[in-house]
């Protein structure tokens, strides 16, 4: 057997110059799923990018397989066809929080209901960067912009809260600087079925900082939590915090020591629903924010049920002939 | 009508007729549309040729015995050639007031109304909007205008059914195979088709044995009461047509779009993935594909328009055959999407049937009035190839010929065909399977020297599927870069673009038929249509014809490109008259087009043409008589001059 060529990271890039303002968090982003692509060994010719409209929707063509670009908020949908008529390829939505949570909200939660085998990447950044600087459906209440010189009046959606409520099979967060970037995408590329992973991403020119709480070296590891399957939720810089249950079944933030052991925190399951809801509901400042996969499960996908009806139907019916076809229903000779 | 009398063994005449039309209408859960189907079926097996125009309200259930409930089911049924479902009703079945205040308006002087006695009591009466007191069955008016025949039906039927162990309220809902059964003796055909698929609906499929007998009990005791009552003094009978010889089914418009995307995807080695969200009169074509899956038919129903119509993108973008269907609203929401698949040079399919606008409009009844929006409804300059169905069996060969165009051209087809189309029904005569020519469809392997938007001699760009090593490329809604594809925003190359998707699709036209005039090449008047009129102005031309005037027609099926010869055709006519179910669409195009100052005659009532309405327009044009009016309007079934005036600030809005 020839030796496959192996793929560098390089061979997913496209000769096209990439245009995100210099300094953005999607750079980080684009660089860490091609060294994920080249990792899992994924073929150029059966990857397909499908993204919608906005910064973050200009992925595809900064890679070298089949992308499509499509039409705002749709990329799910775009996605879904491909996978209906071509289960084989290997699909990812690229999506940000105006494209994916406002315009397009209807189809991310379809897809995720359906468990299409479909990964999709949501670019967090709060903020419209492509029609710049208005407030997104992510920005925090009060938020000022253009279109907001007064403050924001209305609550912001938590992507996670919502991926969960559309019954989605894997739920995970990340950072656009963090390591645990790099596992997260290797997770969804693993995971069979619908993927949500939500990803902070710094716009540095209308939202800069949005995330700093998570990113800023000396803080971050204060405000986030690292999720583990199976191990107890703590964190901090020293490692000396964790999130108990209280007697209410609410989260609290505890000091580990003599008043609280390791045993009394919560121990992360990655099958428990109900947990990946709570833990999406924990916001900074009140509580770290939880990183990494917070929900997964197995289940069939979309896709490949309707496949099995069409074997199932040529299996029972016999495959289809067109002469049966139009013979159906009362037919009549005239002489 | 009758062109003979026989005497039956009883004291019975039949008459000989060429063709009847008869329409059944009760409250909308009265199964009228069960009753026409079925005297259709009836009518086709046993050789007439049929043609047929349900009419339902939007409401599933509007409440009981209003007018607005009426659910009507009218058939033309003939021993010769017809092409409309019939102007006036020569048989009216009505199971209550609403239905007989609604439909005798349509019935002609001296035809029959068989009217269902039982329910003509207070409460329906005050229902159907009768003054308190009133009972138009008492009027002595009517009884002279029309053979009305009161039967009890609710009545007889309960009776009939007394011992069937159904209960009261299931009994009754055999009442409609009653009065079929009555209309059955009245027009002397079979009782067998009927009995038949009772037996396999109810009996097999449902598994409801006494339910598929109290039927059939139900349908034969209105027959024998036909018989054995006396209340017809005569019955009619129609012979078979004289329909080219070949085996025939019944079939509707929408049946025939499913039908036709099975065969064309077969003809193309692709396999359907058929994208929808429910809109009437667009559902029953998801319907039927979903039960096609072992054609290895995928059908998605899609979360919203948008999605529908993306998720077909998609399909086509994957390699196989992505269409999408719906009714003008969801056409509307389906513009931007179809703007993509332009710029991206994508095969999609999109069956529009069309319904009343604007907005919700009239979902259940019939319009031609969603030919500029998919012309032009779509940001940009966006050409998308249109053709349009003319009857419900020529649903079955435009979409043949729009899957042809779309997967060989790489461009968006519009299918308009409309809610009349769709429901109606006429005999098909069963094509030979192996008579199809192959849909041949090439996808690039080559990497060397792909360019994903290079093009061949019809402009048409390499359909280079995902999946294919080496053809790697990104599609999307920025302009591209001329042969290579690339998002590009140079002047020039923009302008370039710009006729080159003009032009690919204008090309088209080298592959569509000319446009074929019936009657003369050249002459007074061309009348000139589009769509679902096609029955009514054909049917009027050919009288006006053989009245020797001097009139021609032509119907268009594509209407962009248009075929290559119209121009010239309409340059042979002194006049032109294009009838439409719209204010004046295709008028607009023709003239912008050709400059031709064509006339219209212009319906937007929720129905199809009536002959008559474009008889009326005919004469008026040969006499010059429309003036300076771009088009005239029928009122209650008559086109006439000193109507066409609205005073919009009176109650009834008609002038004079």
């Amino acid at each position: 057997m020839p030796e496959l060529p192996v793929l560098t990271v390089k061979d997913f890039a496209s000769d096209q110059d990439i245009r995100w303002c210099p300094g953005c968090g999607d750079y980080a982003i684009v660089n860490q799923v091609k060294k994920m692509l080249a990792k899992t060994g994924a073929k150029r010719e059966n990857t397909v990018f499908v993204a919608g409209i906005g910064c973050s929707s200009r992925f595809p063509y900064y890679m070298s397989t089949y992308g499509l670009h499509s039409i705002h908020g749709r990329a799910p949908a775009f996605a879904t066809g491909i996978k209906i008529a071509n289960p084989d390829l290997n699909v990812w939505v690229v999506t940000g929080d105006g494209d994916g949570l406002s315009i397009g909200g209807n189809h991310l939660m379809h897809i995720l209901r359906r468990n299409v085998n479909v990964k999709i990447l949501l670019f967090n950044n709060r903020i419209y960067g492509l029609t710049k600087g208005q407030y997104s459906p992510t920005s925090e209440t009060g938020k000022k912009s253009p279109s907001t010189p007064m403050g924001s009046i209305d609550l912001p959606l938590t992507p996670l809260s919502v991926a969960l409520a559309a019954e989605a099979s894997f739920v995970a967060r990340c950072v656009d600087v963090d390591k645990n970037l790099a596992e997260v995408l290797a997770r969804a590329e693993a995971h069979r079925g619908s993927a949500f992973v939500e990803i902070y991403q710094d716009c540095n020119v209308f939202n800069h900082g949005a995330f700093k709480h998570a990113t800023a070296k000396d803080v971050k590891e204060d405000n986030i939590i690292r999720l583990e399957h199976g191990k107890p939720l703590i964190f901090g810089k020293e490692r000396n915090k964790g999130i108990r249950l209280t007697g209410d079944y609410k989260p609290e933030v505890v000091e580990l020591g003599k008043a609280c052991k390791e045993d009394d925190l919560i121990f992360h399951d990655e099958d428990d629903e109900k947990l990946a809801f709570m833990l999406s509901r924990m916001q900074h400042p009140e509580f770290p924010e939880p990183m990494g996969v917070y929900y997964a499960v197995k289940d069939d996908c979309y896709e490949d049920l309707l496949t099995l009806q069409v074997t199932d139907a040529i299996e029972q019916r016999g495959e289809g002939s067109l002469e049966k076809l139009f013979n159906m229903g009362d037919v009549y000779d005239v002489e | 009508m009758g062109t003979g009398t026989k005497q039956d063994t009883k004291l019975v005449t039949t008459s000989e007729i060429k063709s009847a039309v008869v329409r059944f209408a009760g409250d909308s859960g009265d199964g009228m549309q069960l009753a026409g189907t079925q005297f259709t079926t009836t009518s086709a097996v046993i050789g007439n040729d049929i043609a047929t125009l349900p009419d339902y309200p939007a409401e599933i259930r509007a409440p009981i015995g209003t007018v607005a409930g009426v659910s009507g089911f009218q058939v033309n049924f003939a021993a010769e050639s017809i092409f409309t479902p019939g102007d006036k009703v020569n048989a009216l079945i009505a199971m209550n007031p609403a239905a007989f205040k609604a439909h005798i308006g349509d019935v002609e002087p001296g035809g029959v109304v068989i009217v269902n006695e039982s329910e003509f009591g207070k409460v329906n009466l005050r229902k159907a909007g009768y003054e308190e007191g009133y009972n138009p069955l008492d009027e002595g008016s009517f009884d002279q205008t029309y053979q009305l025949v009161k039967v009890p039906i609710t009545r007889l039927n309960a009776e009939a059914l007394k011992d069937s162990g159904l209960g009261a309220k299931d009994a009754n809902r055999c009442k409609n195979m009653f009065a079929l059964g009555v209309v059955y003796w009245l027009y002397d055909r079979p009782l067998d088709t009927t009995i038949a698929q009772i037996d396999s609906f109810f009996g097999k499929k449902k598994n409801l044995p006494e339910v598929a007998k109290a039927n059939i009990a139900s349908l034969k005791s209105g027959y024998y009461f036909g018989e054995t009552a006396e209340v017809f003094p005569v019955r009619f009978h129609v012979a078979k047509a004289a329909i080219a010889p070949g085996k025939y089914r019944k079939i509707t418009g929408n049946e025939a779009v499913a039908m036709g995307l099975v065969t064309a995807a077969k003809l193309a080695g692709k396999d359907v993935c058929y994208c929808s969200y429910p809109i009437t009169p667009a559902s029953s074509v998801l319907h039927a594909l979903a039960g096609m899956r072992n054609f290895g038919v995928k059908t998605f129903q899609a979360e919203d328009e948008i999605a529908a119509v993306c998720s077909a993108i998609g399909a086509s973008f994957a390699g196989q055959l992505g269409v999408t269907g719906t009714s003008g609203p969801g056409l509307a929401l389906k513009s931007e999407a179809i703007g993509l698949a332009v710029m991206t040079e994508l095969p999609l399919i999109v069956v529009n049937v069309q319904r009343g606008g604007p907005a919700t409009g009239l979902p259940t009844k019939t319009e031609q009035s969603d030919l500029l929006q998919a012309m032009f409804g779509r940001n940009g300059e966006c050409p998308v190839v249109l053709v349009a169905a003319q009857s419900p069996g020529d649903c079955f060969d435009i979409t043949i010929e729009a899957v042809r165009i779309a997967l060989q051209h790489r461009v968006p087809v519009i299918i308009l065909t409309d809610g009349y189309l769709g429901n109606g029904s006429e005999p098909w005569r069963i094509p030979d399977p192996d008579s199809f020519e192959k849909i041949e469809v090439q996808h690039p392997k080559d990497p060397e020297q792909f360019q994903a938007y290079a093009r061949d001699e019809n402009l048409v760009r390499p359909w280079a599927l995902p999946g294919t090593p080496g053809l790697e490329h990104r599609l999307g809604g920025l302009e591209k870069q001329h042969l290579t594809g690339n998002v590009n925003y140079e002047p020039a190359n923009h302008q370039l673009m710009m006729e080159v998707r003009k032009q690919k699709v204008e090309r088209v036209a080298k592959v569509i038929p000319p446009i074929e005039p019936y009657g003369d090449a050249s002459g007074d008047l061309l009348v000139l249509g589009w769509g679902g009129t096609h029955g009514s102005i054909f049917t009027a031309v050919e009288n006006a014809r053989k009245a020797g005037k001097n009139v021609s027609g032509a119907h268009l099926r594509h209407l962009n490109p248009m075929p290559s010869n119209l121009g010239d055709l309409l340059k042979n006519f002194k006049r032109v008259l294009i009838p439409e179910l719209n204010l004046g669409q295709l008028r607009l195009l023709i003239r912008g087009k050709f400059l031709v100052d064509a006339r219209g005659l212009n319906k937007v009532q929720g129905r199809p043409f009536l002959v008559e309405e474009i008889t009326q327009a005919i004469d008026l044009m040969l006499d010059d008589e429309f003036g300076d009016r771009e088009y005239l309007r029928p009122h209650d079934g008559v086109v006439r001059l000193e109507d066409q005036d609205y005073d919009f600030t009176s109650i009834d809005g008609r002038s004079g």
